[in-house]
């Protein structure tokens, strides 16, 4: 059972990391400093809740998790931004009539190599950042944060469930696409 | 019959949610003939394994972004000791 350390050390300890972790979400520097000052007087506020049973960076993070989805739920615009005919597109330009692949996908020789190289995390980030903003969100909620399908219509305005899952499905689609044709094909000889 | 189409949606689905028996032995079914659905499966499975390691990773970013700036350190600071 850990304790928490002295509050007053707690932006030297972990005010790095939390900034950095909320700046690969948010990409601002003002909304991560703000997101890192509300986690932290969240945390005090509510030290006496610590149960000790993970650590007290682990804890923190999971605060900041939490301002996150606020964060997109926030920054929302009033518009319904679901773009159901834009994923209906790349259907079409995917698939023909009869509903078969109208190209075929190349093989992936031992994809898992990838993960150790730096180039390919800065080809995968701007696959992410190459996919239209509410799809990006949606992959970053579901893949980082683990947001369950009610979670992620509740924080992007989606109305079904469904509907989330079909965007995520484009999502999906449109990040293999893009690292097959930067990074798998050519093997990180650029692609592009 | 399960089409490419159809399938490579359920596909994403059932990584996230559990599919109805019916649309679940249809995708199985499409699976066992179809090689090219076969292999977007395996590249949706590396897709959400990278996705778990880039969770993890505190790199990539530059350098200037990586630290919290020092005004904000001591505002905050500030802040949690007003706080107390």
């Amino acid at each position: 059972m850990t304790a928490l350390s002295d509050p007053d050390n707690w932006v030297a300890a972990h005010g790095d990391y939390l900034y950095r972790y909320a700046m690969m979400r948010v990409r601002d520097p003002a909304v991560a400093e703000d997101l890192v000052q509300e986690t932290f007087l969240a945390a005090l506020k509510g030290r006496g809740n610590f149960s000790g049973k993970s650590s007290e960076k682990t804890w923190l993070v999971g605060i900041l998790k939490h301002k996150l989805i606020d964060q997109v739920y926030r920054s929302r615009s009033g518009v319904q931004v679901e773009n159901i005919e834009l994923t209906a597109d790349l259907s079409a330009e995917r698939f023909d009539e009869s509903g078969h692949w109208r190209a075929s996908l190349a093989e992936w020789s031992d994809p898992d190599r990838a993960l150790e190289k730096d180039e390919f995390w800065r080809v995968f980030e701007a696959c992410v950042e190459r996919l239209p903003p509410q799809m990006a969100r949606l992959f970053l909620l579901k893949e980082m944060d683990g947001l369950s399908g009610e979670e992620l219509c509740k924080a992007l305005d989606i109305s079904t469930t469904n509907n989330a899952w079909v965007m995520l499905s484009r999502a999906r689609m449109r990040l293999r696409d893009c690292l097959e044709a930067n990074w798998f094909t050519g093997q990180g000889n650029g692609g592009r | 019959m399960t089409s490419c189409k159809e399938a490579s949606d359920l596909l994403s689905a059932s990584l996230d949610t559990r599919l109805p028996v019916a649309r679940r032995i249809g995708l199985r079914l499409h699976l066992l003939m179809c090689k090219m659905c076969s292999r977007y499966r395996q590249q949706l499975i590396f897709l959400r394994r990278a996705a778990a390691v880039y969770a993890a990773r505190t790199a990539p970013l530059p350098d200037e972004t990586s630290r919290l700036p020092a005004d904000a350190a001591q505002r905050i600071a500030q802040q949690i000791t007003a706080s107390r």
